[in-house]
């Protein structure tokens, strides 16, 4: 047998502090609520105290974004405001490894992933929104798109720093100012970003960061000054902010929960099926809002998959999350481990056939081994609710038509998968999927030229591309 | 057309006619080009330390297939390749041998003569290698003549004119033709992947030479670009474990060309391990083709064991 040594990052490159302050009016300065401790969700241990905003910081900070939008950022030209967003990116990219460890350190994702997918993404999205600073007359939101001000943005602990990205560079590309709440679990590379933020010399106030928990976010969302509302996490919390804010004029986008169905045909290309199917839910430990959880599969080929999966996902590399060698890393947190054990256990109460990977997990901190669920049906639990964590729900169908109509009985809609080597039917599939994303012979691949975002229950509103722009602009 | 093994109903109906097999071959899924070379770029990733890295080079030492195939070879050239491939390391007798030494089919007797109860096979291209263009029975003739010899491995190619224009039969006709000329040694089917191009060519070739009864598929002769390539070599490892799942019989791979340093081979035997699986770790079921890869293997393996790295004129060049 060849065992793989470990092969553990650094963790000194993460440059951790014992404490880290809020951000606020470019100084980073101690908030007046109750300090929070951070802990790695590996080993439990408690990796640093971060001070968190009370009600009347949330009101400075966006007094403080108010004033920054006023006399400096709204009034200045698009291609001066690029050239802090360029700097901004680039620093992502210098800092990238300390990013990629501290990231990997806080919310317990491998560092491969933090490494290959979250900063550099996160990186790529401040270029991308750079470049659009000074194009923003020919986005086709007429030839002059105002900016609209405050923008208090909320986001979810499963990708702290690219969600962080995904909101602060379009808002500072439109010439928008910013108030954003990173996850209480997951806090730090936010204020790393800060850090970045002030290194490169944007003018105080026009982004500030204010971690706390859900009262500290509803504040926020709920501030007189704060002209646009953007908030990515769970639907319940969503729809609490949509009633908060109906009759009012802010503008607002939510991004939430996701079911989305991955479906192979039996033609399709089956290895890399398996692959993309694996990627779709095993990715980040299952926390994707988008994660491909219910797997559709053609019956005809429906045991030859599922044993590919089996072998497959027994290949799975459960563990320390700074090993380069690990795939699927800690579960963010104990209350996200309990949810999992308990949907899990309704599956099995229901009837679905449960199988997990034989992998071994480590003594201390949040794991859960890749589990595939055969036998679900649509009225099972765990084909209904988002599980956000690694757990696959494999369930069968004959005919395209069929395929349709399990994929969009959910009241979700953000994300769905088609693999299949017939073109016209990826099309076919993709005009009648209530899905905001529809992904073909691949999964969970983002971009930034890209529009996301869902239907129904997974929010409106779309991130990234020209369409994303016209979130941040006053049309 | 006959299947020269006992086969599972399905396999053995694929190669009852012409027609059979093409539907066959056909009917298997695609291979997505992008979803391969992601998945091969990934695995590419891992990060091989320590003891799990010392095995590894050692393991790979014992998999390679020390070759030399050049217009220009001579028996002496021949003789102390022979010498490396007995003692790789002369000044550490403790670094494995090498799987075998392949050469053309006129060395292959100064080759097996040095070689004789050293355990090292002597594997000879043969049937017209590397283009394939020649009659059938110059080809049959050309391997008789290698295993006449001494040549206990046979490294075919196949006709990839015939593959490419559709004729399927006619090359499973010659892989089995040859695979009797072969007698008790072993064949080796070599695909020359850079001339199929596309990976869905690659999955059925590797299938049309398992069906057909080879004992190895190769990649490549070494002689067109690219040679061997990770992703493609994935697709072939896919195709030894699927036949493996569907027959119960193991059969090898071998990458071959473009293979120069530790870092590749680990690569290799990384994909090897995750996608045939960890019974493929074996100098029976994996090799690598190559001449230069042995060096930089012996290299890597004095630094790991002496902590701090020496240079190639620590070295025998040949």
């Amino acid at each position: 047998m060849w065992e793989y040594a470990p092969a553990p990052e650094s963790r000194d490159i993460a440059n951790l502090k014992p404490s880290y302050k809020m951000f606020v009016d470019g100084k980073f300065v101690e908030g007046t609520g109750e300090p929070l401790k951070t802990i790695n969700p590996a080993t439990e241990e408690v990796l640093a105290e971060v001070s968190t905003a009370s009600q009347s910081d949330v009101d400075i900070a966006v007094k403080a974004a108010r004033r920054a939008y006023d006399r400096v950022w709204s009034k200045m030209p698009g291609s001066e405001r690029a050239k802090y967003i360029y700097r901004i990116a680039r620093q992502i990219q210098e800092r990238g490894r300390e990013l990629a460890v501290l990231e990997s350190l806080d919310n317990g994702k491998p560092i491969k992933e933090s490494r290959d997918v979250d900063v550099p993404t996160a990186a790529s999205h401040f270029f991308y929104h750079a470049g659009w600073a000074d194009k923003l007359g020919y986005a086709g939101y007429g030839p002059d798109p105002k900016p609209l001000g405050v923008a208090g943005q909320v986001i979810p602990w499963n990708f702290p720093l690219l969600m962080a990205a995904w909101k602060i560079a379009p808002a500072l590309a439109c010439g928008n100012t910013v108030v954003l709440k990173p996850a209480e679990t997951t806090p730090l590379t936010a204020l790393v970003l800060a850090d970045i933020i002030q290194q490169c010399d944007l003018p105080p106030g026009v982004v500030n960061i204010i971690p706390g928990a859900g009262d500290v976010g509803a504040a926020l969302v709920g501030h007189a000054d704060v002209d646009k509302v953007a908030f990515t996490g769970s639907t319940d919390v969503g729809k609490v902010i949509q009633g908060q804010l109906a009759g009012t004029s802010k503008k607002l986008t939510l991004e939430l929960g996701g079911k989305a169905a991955n479906i192979v045909f039996d033609d399709a290309p089956l290895d890399q099926a398996v692959e993309g199917i694996v990627n779709g839910i095993f990715f980040n430990q299952g926390h994707v809002c988008c994660a491909g959880s219910r797997l559709l599969v053609q019956e005809s080929i429906a045991d030859e998959l599922v044993e590919k999966l089996h072998a497959r996902v027994s290949t799975l590399r459960v563990g320390d999350p700074l090993d380069k060698n690990t795939d699927v890393g800690a579960i963010n947190s104990r209350e996200q481990l309990a949810k999992i054990k308990e949907l899990t256990e309704s599956a099995e109460a229901e009837g679905a056939t449960r199988w997990t990977s034989s992998c071994p997990l480590p003594d201390k901190g949040f794991f859960f081994a890749p589990t595939v669920f055969s036998g679900v049906s649509q009225a099972m639990r765990i084909a209904r609710e988002e599980i956000f964590g690694p757990v696959l729900s494999v369930l069968t169908f004959r005919t395209p038509e069929e395929a349709v109509a399990k994929a969009n009985n959910t009241p979700y809609g953000l994300s769905a998968g088609v693999w299949t080597e017939k073109g016209s039917r990826i099309l076919w599939m993709a005009q009648r999927m209530r899905a905001g994303v529809v992904w073909s012979n691949t999964f969970n691949r983002f971009d930034p030229t890209a529009p996301f975002g869902g239907y129904q229950e997974s929010g409106f509103g779309r991130e990234g591309g020209r369409t994303g722009l016209e979130a941040y602009l006053d049309v | 057309m006959a299947a020269p093994t006992t086969l599972p109903s399905a396999l053995a109906d694929a190669t009852r006619d012409e027609s059979s097999l093409r539907r066959f071959l056909h009917g298997l899924p695609g291979v997505d080009q992008v979803g391969v070379e992601q998945r091969a770029a990934g695995l590419g990733t891992r990060s091989i330390k320590k003891a799990s890295k010392l095995h590894a080079i050692d393991l790979a030492i014992s998999m390679v297939d020390l070759t030399t195939l050049e217009g220009a070879d001579t028996h002496g050239k021949v003789r102390s390749l022979a010498a490396k491939a007995k003692r790789p390391d002369p000044d550490r007798p403790d670094v494995p041998k090498v799987a075998a030494v392949c050469v053309y089919p006129d060395m292959v007797k100064t080759a097996a003569d040095d070689l004789v109860g050293t355990g090292i096979n002597v594997a000879s291209v043969a049937t017209a290698f590397p283009s394939g263009r020649s009659t059938m029975d110059i080809k049959l003739a050309d391997t008789r003549f290698a295993v006449e010899q001494g040549a206990s491995e046979v490294d075919m190619v196949i006709d990839r004119g015939a593959f490419l224009s559709g004729r399927y039969g006619q090359v499973f006709e010659e892989i089995v033709k040859i695979k009797e000329a072969c007698g008790d040694a072993h064949l080796k089917v070599i695909l020359e992947t850079g001339e199929l191009v596309t990976y869905d060519n690659v999955r059925r070739a590797s299938w049309l030479a398992l069906l057909a009864g080879g004992d190895f598929i190769k990649t490549s002769t070494g002689k067109v670009q690219p040679a061997a390539t990770l992703p493609v070599t994935h697709v072939m490892l896919q195709a030894v474990r699927d036949w493996k799942d569907q027959t119960g019989e193991l059969r090898g791979v071998k990458p071959a060309g473009g293979i120069r340093t530790t870092k590749d081979a680990i690569k290799y035997l990384v994909a090897v391990h995750e996608v045939a699986g960890p019974e493929w770790l074996d100098p029976n079921l994996f090799r690598f083709g190559a001449s230069t890869l042995l060096n930089d293997l012996l290299m890597q393996r004095r630094t790991q064991l002496d902590g701090h790295y020496s240079g190639p004129d620590y070295v025998t060049v040949d």
